[in-house]
């Protein structure tokens, strides 16, 4: 009989670790070998002995890290190739989140775990498809697992925004989304939506937008923020700009022509939370499973048992006992719950740092 | 498709900070959408909408019954509001049913017309056919309380800018037409006259008065003005005759559930102008307790007891059905007065006037007064006739010069709308003494206003400067910066930390030059309050 998961998975401090590998998957600090399963920052730490991840994940890394600090040895593993590391076989396979993003499939004397990462249903022209994989143990975020989560399609809500621009031509739409995968999926949804003109960029989301152009997703026009030709002027009335959430907050922010405020953003179908940060245009755009996406994945993937590792584990590993299947929440140390307030913290570091 | 229509407005309105953003869509509410449903509409997001019968407690039920009452719980925990945790849980059925959404007039006829057993299958039809946004809009609409930051009063001024009439005009006729509003919209849109809301009592707008700024002081005729203090209470409206009474705020606001010994004075028939004041043995109570009525739709015997509310009249607009409007101001004094000594209206009682021969001894007397309930003087015409709106040259009202302290900034917040990239709320501390002998400083208000352009420009970069920790949108700040603030008066409070409370502070400068050491300690502060009981 193959050995259950727990006997060769472990929840260390670092993170989770595979035993018999040796290896951890997405630490939360420097270890001397990582599975890496996509470029977030809360799952791609710095100083990494070695990092093993998709192509684009290991290019995001080192444009978001700097050269030296996204891993010492980098080892490039292409979707649905295997390699084996102490005869554990590890199988890197779409996860749907953004750009590289991985599930982490792991088999090991006839026994599988799939580490889903962060991951999502819906279609998105700048990633690979989601790719149920059959096993023992799903390892699942739970980022929105509760029923109030119903992601309405991308499009929808890029004609919101399109009838928002229509409706208020001599103001600036101020889009704030996360720089890494909202960013691109977004302008990649725009120009779906037949949207033509350029789209101007916050110097924040300029740099992964061309990372994603080198890897052949093709975003159109893309234009950095000018500033005013004179003191108390204002730019870019009738146009759609792209931000990080914080932006809108920030004295930058003043040279826009009096922008209406969206934000992209899961949480943005509560009112409440959109209402309680001044949104003025709440977009439901997310890069996370929905609850029902959730709990059909499940079913799809056959598990008998799922663990939980960030978001509502409780609301979720309820609804999972009630299926008959059996969950058990990691409490993993340092994922951001929020991806909006990850997005601020980050683009706080970033101002701190100069960018 | 109006029900739809109608949780789109509500869905903007929620999200448009600005007031001229929130006029424009309701103006376009009121062009686009047939009647019945924009008065319906109307009536909701004016508060003058109400279902007895459909109770949140039935679409807590409701949920319950469609859901896994755990999960809706622990949903109701993360959203905060059962309205909207019900839409967006409600589960939809796919392919959603084949009928068209509920127009609002199809709402409200059938709600009014149904068996209370009858409301929650009702209720399940509407939302099974609807959106989460319709849902949401559906389930505020019978369940009261839109919460779209839009008062009765903005709504009338918008129905005013669609209509092109004066919002007076609206004003007058609105309490006397029942939703929706059809002769109110027939005679907007030309279609008949002006409607005649015979005996129902209506808010009749009120006249309100300027500033008096020093420049206009030397061209006034002293001779032809009558002054009375300007109370420090609210001003409203009493409208009593044979088809009933009401109590309006300033702005037409209903108040006249909340006061009820008010109300129970109104047996006589005129409409009549005074302050709302919180009154002990004729004695004007702070502000800060004349707020604890406002704050409450029920009251009960304590708050009846201990907070005494009384009117203090200083107008009379119609005598019976004569409209004295037209009269001037001396010649319905006299009619107020004459009034009143007949009458004698329980709870009431007359504002007096003041008597002066110059504006020099005027002026005395004003900065003399520092009783609480008194903010300054009001100058009147004595031949002005009550003209609703802020007519120039006929009333004024002359605030007695602010007191002020030096206080050290502590927390700054952004503002909202055109100021939700600058740091323009600022809380500000006095000096106390600390448990072991040192000095710390504690809150004592917030201002907003007050400042130049330039100087909010200054502070937003000074805060940036010397942030110390940040609390959600808020930012702590280096405790060196002294604001010198003014306000009206201060009034203890058992709500403040600092136990004091001032009236509309603001800023009136930026004291770079002074070290925060030096600000000013809150007995200070405390020292200013008025009508303190002996300790």
């Amino acid at each position: 009989m193959p050995p259950h998961p727990d006997t060769w998975l472990r929840v260390l401090p670092q993170g989770l670790f595979c035993e018999p590998g040796d290896f951890y998957i997405d630490p939360q600090a420097g270890v001397h070998r990582a599975v890496v399963s996509h470029g977030h920052s809360d799952h791609a730490r710095p100083d990494q002995a070695a990092v093993l991840g998709t192509p684009e994940t290991l290019a995001i890394m080192t444009a978001r890290l700097g050269e030296g600090r996204a891993g010492r040895t980098q080892q490039p593993l292409t979707y649905g190739h295997s390699i084996e590391q102490n005869g554990v076989r590890i199988t890197l396979v779409p996860a749907g989140h953004v750009l590289g993003s991985a599930q982490v499939v792991l088999e090991w004397q006839g026994s599988r775990v799939v580490v889903s990462g962060d991951y999502k249903r819906q279609p998105d022209p700048t990633c690979e498809p989601f790719q149920p994989v059959a096993c023992d143990v799903f390892v699942t975020e739970a980022t929105f697992a509760l029923p109030v989560f119903q992601h309405p399609p991308a499009q929808a809500e890029m004609k919101r925004l399109l009838e928002s621009v229509a409706l208020f031509p001599e103001r600036a739409h101020l889009v704030g989304c996360y720089a890494l995968g909202k960013c691109q999926r977004l302008i990649a949804e725009l120009r779906r939506a037949g949207y033509e003109r350029p789209i101007y960029l916050h110097g924040a989301q300029a740099s992964m937008c061309a990372l994603y152009e080198r890897f052949g997703i093709g975003l159109g026009a893309l234009l950095p923020v000018p500033r005013p030709a004179k003191r108390g002027e204002t730019v870019l009335a009738g146009e759609i700009v792209l931000a990080p959430p914080s932006a809108e907050s920030n004295p930058w922010s003043r040279r826009l022509a009096d922008p209406v405020t969206a934000v992209a953003s899961g949480w943005m179908r509560v009112r409440q939370r959109a209402k309680a940060r001044g949104v003025e245009l709440p977009l439901v755009v997310s890069d996370h499973a929905d609850w029902p996406d959730l709990l059909d994945t499940i079913e799809e993937v056959g598990a008998p048992e799922v663990w939980v590792t960030h978001g509502r584990e409780d609301a979720l590993i309820y609804a999972l006992a009630q299926r008959g299947v059996r969950g058990r929440a990691l409490h993993l140390l340092g994922r951001e719950e929020d991806e909006v307030e990850a997005d601020v913290a980050e683009a706080v570091q970033a101002e701190a740092a100069g960018a | 498709m109006s029900l739809p229509a109608f949780a789109d407005l509500l869905e903007r309105l929620i999200f448009t900070p600005g007031r001229n953003a929130k006029l424009a869509l309701l103006r376009r509410w009121f062009a686009t959408q047939p009647d019945p449903d924009r008065g319906i509409g109307l009536a909701a997001i004016a508060g003058e909408l109400s279902f007895t019968l459909a109770k949140p407690s039935i679409i807590r039920e409701l949920a319950a019954g469609r859901t896994d009452p755990e999960l809706l719980a622990m949903s109701h925990d993360y959203v905060g509001d059962l309205a909207e945790t019900v839409a967006l849980i409600w589960p939809e059925a796919d392919p959603r049913p084949n009928r068209p959404p509920p127009d609002l007039s199809e709402v409200v006829e059938t709600l009014e017309l149904a068996a209370k057993a009858d409301i929650p299958r009702i209720m399940a039809d509407w939302l099974d056919v609807l959106d989460a946004g319709g849902r949401l809009a559906l389930i505020k609409l019978v369940t009261g309380g839109l919460r779209v930051g839009v008062s009765a009063r903005l709504a009338r001024q918008a129905l005013a800018d669609w209509a092109k009439t004066p919002v007076e005009e609206i004003e007058e006729v609105w309490h006397g037409i029942p939703v929706p509003y059809r002769p109110l919209f027939d005679w907007l849109e030309g279609r008949a006259e002006r409607p005649d809301p015979k005996d129902v009592p209506v808010f009749r707008p009120p006249m309100l008065a300027q500033p008096l700024e020093t420049a206009d002081i030397a061209a006034l005729d002293h001779t032809a003005y009558r002054a009375e203090w300007k109370w420090d209470g609210v001003r409203v409206q009493v409208s009593a005759g044979p088809g009933g009474a009401r109590l309006w705020s300033r702005t037409g606001e209903d108040y006249s559930a909340a006061f009820p010994e008010i109300m129970d004075s109104l047996d006589f028939h005129a409409v009549l102008d005074g302050e709302l004041l919180v009154m002990r043995e004729g004695e004007v109570a702070p502000f800060a307790d004349l707020q604890q009525r406002l704050n409450r739709k029920v009251v009960g015997p304590k708050m009846l007891r201990e907070y005494p509310a009384g009117l203090r009249l200083y107008d009379m607009l119609f005598d019976g059905t004569e409209d004295l409007r037209p009269l001037p101001f001396d010649t319905r004094r006299e009619r107020l007065e004459a009034w009143f000594a007949r009458v004698k209206p329980r709870a009431m009682d007359l504002s007096p006037q003041v008597a002066f021969v110059s504006l020099d001894q005027l002026s005395a007397l004003r900065d003399g007064a520092r009783a609480a309930g008194i903010e300054g003087l009001m100058l009147k015409r004595g031949d002005s006739p009550y003209v609703a709106g802020r007519p120039k040259g006929l009333w004024w009202k002359w605030k007695r010069v602010p007191l002020s302290v030096d206080a050290v900034l502590m927390y700054a917040q952004r503002g909202h709308g055109k100021r939700s990239s600058t740091y323009s709320d600022y809380t500000f501390g006095l000096w106390r003494q600390d448990e072991n002998g040192g000095r710390e400083l504690v809150p004592v208000g917030k201002a907003y206003s007050g400042y130049t352009d330039q100087e909010l420009v200054w502070l937003d970069r000074w805060i940036r400067n010397h942030t110390t920790g940040r609390f959600g949108p808020v930012r702590e700040v280096e405790k060196e910066l002294v604001l010198e603030v003014v306000f009206d008066a201060a009034q203890l409070s058992g709500r403040h930390k600092s136990g004091v409370a001032m009236r509309f502070p603001r800023i009136s400068r930026l004291r770079q030059d002074k070290p925060a050491a030096e600000a000013d300690l809150l007995e200070t502060l405390m020292a200013m309050v008025e009508n303190r009981p002996e300790a």
